[in-house]
């Protein structure tokens, strides 16, 4: 079966406590070489095919329900 | 007077917000998120919680359940709908109110009796406050902070849509300290902190959240 990926992301203006969460925990690791952190989701969604029509599809699923534009961008792409 | 108060599944405070009705002089009922019937009722309260586990997003899937379509309907036809907490986060996400509802800036769940400022004093839900008036009632969230790009900040609070600011300490991060808001029309309130817990002297910090359900009876009654 093939599968889109939807990446969903805080976007940039948006306060992502989680991600700076994890940021403030990579010192304390020993990690020291990151500046910061964005947390975001992945989606795969196993689809019967990759078509124009089908991708659009995923979009508006993005859009309507797996992000929520206020304050999440997404991306879809075919999973290689 | 028939206030609906919908239990989603995992719903936590749908017993004290049909409490809050009661004690508020109305008749409370119990609706249903699998179903398609408001039973009739005059105004409807989306409860707190953690309706579907918060999966996804808070308010995001509850968006979706049956009732909402009815909720909706009901709400762009003027009938007075509350949302608190979980419920503000569902009406967020249905697109009745602008804006959304993010983890709390300092990480930290939230329980506190919070003092609030009441600015619009002419929604439905309101109405027995005065614009000015501080009152506490309790707060306790995850994911409370308010947030709307500027414009949107800025039409809210140019129209008069702020119902509610956090006085003292914001608790959550919400952008210009705002706990509560409501559509142009003025039936449809989201806030975050919890009017249901003060309704009796018994419990909680006071009585100072029973105006919200006081209000709304006497909106219908104006109607």
């Amino acid at each position: 079966m093939p599968r889109v990926i939807v990446d969903v992301m805080p976007k940039p203006e948006i306060l992502d406590p989680q991600g700076k969460a994890v940021h403030g925990a990579l010192p304390r690791l020993g990690f020291d070489g990151v500046t910061d952190v964005r947390q975001g989701k992945r989606f795969e969604l196993e689809v019967a095919a990759t078509d124009e029509a089908t991708l659009a599809e995923v979009a508006q699923i993005a859009e309507t329900l797996l992000s929520n534009p206020v304050i999440e961008d997404y991306t879809v792409r075919v999973d290689a | 007077m028939k206030v609906g108060v919908v239990t989603f599944p995992g719903s936590l405070d749908d017993v004290d917000a049909r409490r809050a009705v009661r004690v508020a002089g109305a008749e409370p009922v119990a609706l249903w998120h699998g179903d398609h019937d408001l039973q009739g009722v005059d105004a409807i309260v989306l409860p707190g919680g953690f309706s579907y586990g918060d999966y996804l997003r808070c308010g995001a899937i509850a968006r979706f359940a049956p009732i909402m379509t009815e909720v909706v309907e009901a709400a762009n036809a003027g009938v007075p709908v509350l949302g608190i907490c979980n419920g503000f986060q569902i009406l967020c996400e249905s697109h009745l109110l602008p804006g959304a509802l993010i983890r709390n800036d300092h990480r930290t769940f939230v329980c506190r009796d919070q003092q609030l400022v009441i600015e619009n004093a002419s929604t439905a839900w309101t109405s027995d406050y005065t614009a000015g008036q501080t009152i506490t009632v309790p707060l306790k969230n995850g994911e409370g902070g308010f947030v709307a790009d500027a414009a949107t900040l800025d039409a809210l609070e140019g129209e008069g849509r702020v119902v509610a600011r956090y006085g003292g300490v914001n608790p959550n991060g919400s952008l210009r300290d705002i706990a509560g808001i409501t559509n142009e029309r003025g039936n449809v309130v989201g806030l975050m902190p919890h009017p249901e817990h003060a309704v009796e002297e018994l419990t909680g910090p006071g009585t100072d959240g029973l105006g919200f359900f006081t209000s709304v009876l006497t909106s219908l009654v104006a109607r």
